[in-house]
């Protein structure tokens, strides 16, 4: 038998208040494994308290040959950020 | 604090317990079945190191000699460590170094559990801090028999070998020592046979998780509490010793 | 250092010709390249910029696990409990390391079990530096102020590598490596400081582990031929010779500050051109252990594959226990 441990995702909230984020990845057989893996390689700083691990090829990830299509049409919508409005200077609380 | 003998033997208990553990764990450092589980290891490791140097240094204020933690755990000889038989033995394969994590660290937690409650300031202080480790230690290990018993062919037989290396030496843990008793009514120290019952409990139940068979009954090898250890102890020691022994009071 | 240009290796990769590549992507991808953008694991990459990554970021790897072993050896011996703790928590670290770069390295396309597999079989390298023994206490504080002061010097610029998993693991790296030097050095200290046999336990180490730290940087530029199309991707960022000459400038004042001699006769500072002047390598010996024959080569290759291979069954063990958990988990 030659099976080997799958790729995990470690995801890690560095403190409540802030989404989890990207860290890295271990081999784990289990997901319970994957937790304490990520636990002892990536919070032995006290880099975090709370753990996600997502099975790496439970991941679909966007194609960088659609970075056009699916990034581009954002550009041109510049109203949705609060600068695109000119308010006077003596309009406060705006 | 005024010279206490009693409460500096069983420091030495806690500290020695830990520290054996911790060195015969570092063992694996570099060599384990993977990088993660090396990991691992070494955290449960470093955790225990620093729980001996806790207790130690407890231990030398309540002895008043001015003995340090390092000169306890670098500077006495079998004779006077006061670890209990199964922390000493041997890491064997994974199996066997898991087997020994599952028996002790189920019940050091239940320990702690109850002397972080200590009439003692110094030493619950230590077991507050201790007891999250070692439930970390203990469901690291519970984890590691279920997939070990419940696991292959060879992993199982293994597992059974290592839990039967093991096994003689658990009775020590639960052994009640009558020198312990003025601690034990004054509720500084823990008194070891309340542990039994919940402990049986866990490990029953992880065993039946790993479809194992908890090993038979028999009869115990005990001593360490008072200083007759396994043969393992010596090497150990003289490997952890070695520099402390060959350069006499040079600083490090 | 970690990354040692080997020259076979090189022509390898050097025969995969960059003028297969389609003109228009290879000038865009270069484009980005210069403008130091990252380029990400599904990215389009030329075949050699892959095959290089692969290499270097596997080799590194491959060093920090090999290199758990030297220092490895004196856990157990360590002289007190604090000094017990700090070298399990750095061995423990360079463990972690290693776990970072074979992620990285498995985004381009490698699963850890082929290159480890490459690194048993002797088709990979790894640092050149493991391959001395550890005879003393003394030479866990030179590797901790040589070796990892070498390694930092090598990898502080790989956090801006372009490739983006290679770089946030280097920036991961780096974060965790600043107290290795540092505890290394405080080693030394100490012995410096102390008795006689101590002082010569320190001098001894400094003595042994002066060249092969030099070594680490790899071969002399001219003999590096890669360098220049590593640099133009920004998966080297700085020579050879250049890393070398900047650890020597640092470290030498370092030796003085201890009271140990730098044993190379040749050693001067140089007014006019601002660094120090340095003896010459020897090269024979670094191609030696290259080629596998450094001293203790064989023990590491041993020590790895022993554990690789004792612990198949664990792996083994709990593979299967999740897959009979998982067909549990479905039949209900
Ligand atoms: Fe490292
Ligand atoms: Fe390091």
């Amino acid at each position: 038998m030659n099976r080997n441990w799958p790729l995990w995702e470690v995801f890690v909230r560095a403190k409540n208040g802030l989404s989890h984020r990207h860290v890295g990845s271990v081999h784990a057989a289990d997901a319970r494994m994957a937790i304490e893996a990520a636990r002892d390689v990536y919070t032995r700083r006290m880099e975090g308290v709370s753990l996600w691990v997502v099975p790496s090829n439970a991941i679909t990830a966007s194609d960088p040959k659609e970075h056009a299509d699916l990034f581009e049409p954002a550009e041109d919508k510049v109203y949705r950020h609060p600068t695109f409005y000119a308010i006077p200077d003596n309009v406060k609380n705006i | 604090m005024l010279p206490d003998a009693t409460l500096a033997d069983y420091a030495l208990r806690l500290g020695d317990d830990s520290l054996v553990l911790g060195q015969r764990l570092s063992e694996w450092c570099g060599h384990a079945p993977m990088l993660e589980i090396d990991l691992a290891l070494s955290n449960i490791a470093l955790d225990l190191i620093g729980q001996a140097s806790h207790f130690l240094k407890f231990a030398g204020r309540a002895e008043g000699r001015g003995r340090d933690a390092d000169s306890f755990a670098f500077r006495r000889d079998a004779l006077d460590f006061r670890n209990c038989l199964l922390v000493e033995q041997p890491n064997g394969d994974f199996a066997q170094t898991m087997a020994r994590q599952f028996l002790f660290s189920n019940w050091q937690e239940l320990l702690f559990a109850q002397l972080q409650h200590s009439a003692n300031d110094t030493l619950a202080d230590i077991a507050r801090k201790a007891v999250k480790e070692v439930a970390y230690h203990a469901h690291f290990a519970n984890e590691w028999m279920v997939r070990l018993g419940d696991g292959t062919e060879e992993s199982r037989a293994r597992t059974i070998a290592g839990l039967e290396w093991m096994w003689r030496f658990t009775g020590e843990l639960f052994e009640r020592d009558p020198a312990l008793k003025p601690l034990v009514d004054a509720g500084v120290a823990v008194d070891v046979p309340s542990l039994r019952p919940d402990w049986e409990d866990r490990i029953s139940r992880t065993l039946a998780e790993a479809r194992l068979e908890l090993p038979k009954p028999r009869r115990w090898v005990m001593g360490g509490r008072v200083g007759h250890h396994s043969e393992h102890l010596g090497h150990l020691l003289s490997e952890m010793q070695f520099l402390q022994r060959a350069y006499p009071g040079a600083m490090w | 250092m970690y990354t040692t240009e080997l020259k076979e290796r090189n022509q390898a990769v050097q025969g995969l010709s960059l003028e297969r590549e389609d003109p228009e992507r290879l000038a865009a991808f270069e484009a980005r390249v210069a403008a130091d953008d990252f380029i990400e694991p599904k990215d389009w990459m030329p075949e050699a910029y892959r095959k290089t990554l692969i290499r270097q970021i596997s080799q590194h790897a491959h060093s920090e696990s090999v290199g758990m072993l030297p220092e490895g050896n004196w856990i157990t011996r360590a002289p007190n409990l604090r000094r017990k703790a700090i070298l399990l928590a750095k061995v423990q670290d360079e463990g972690g390391h290693g776990l970072y770069l074979y992620a990285a390295a498995e985004t381009l396309g490698i699963t850890r079990e082929e290159m480890i597999e490459a690194l048993h079989s002797g088709r990979a390298k790894y640092s050149t530096i493991f391959n001395y023994p550890t005879l003393t206490w003394a030479d866990i504080g030179a590797i901790g102020w040589l070796v990892d002061g070498a390694a930092i010097m090598n990898q502080v610029p790989l956090q801006r590598t372009s490739y983006g998993p290679y770089a946030r693991a280097m920036v991961r790296i780096c974060k965790e490596e600043s107290f290795h030097q540092r505890q290394g050095y405080e080693i030394m200290m100490t012995l410096a400081n102390g008795t006689d046999a101590q002082k010569r336990m320190a001098q001894d180490a400094l003595d042994r582990w002066w060249w092969p730290s030099l070594m680490m940087f790899g071969p002399p530029d001219e003999n590096s031929p890669n360098t220049a199309q590593s640099v133009r991707w920004r998966i080297k960022r700085e020579t050879n010779d250049e890393l070398r000459q900047k650890f020597v400038d640092v470290t030498v004042p370092q030796a003085d500050a201890l009271g140990l001699v730098v044993p190379d006769p040749k050693l001067k500072w140089n007014e006019e051109r601002g660094h120090y002047d340095f003896g010459d390598i020897d090269w024979d010996e670094f191609y030696a252990v290259v080629r596998g024959e450094g001293p203790v080569a064989k023990e590491r290759m041993t020590a790895r594959v022993k554990a690789w291979e004792d612990g198949k069954w664990v792996r083994d063990a709990a593979a299967a226990h999740a897959e009979k958990r998982g067909m549990r988990i479905a039949a209900e």
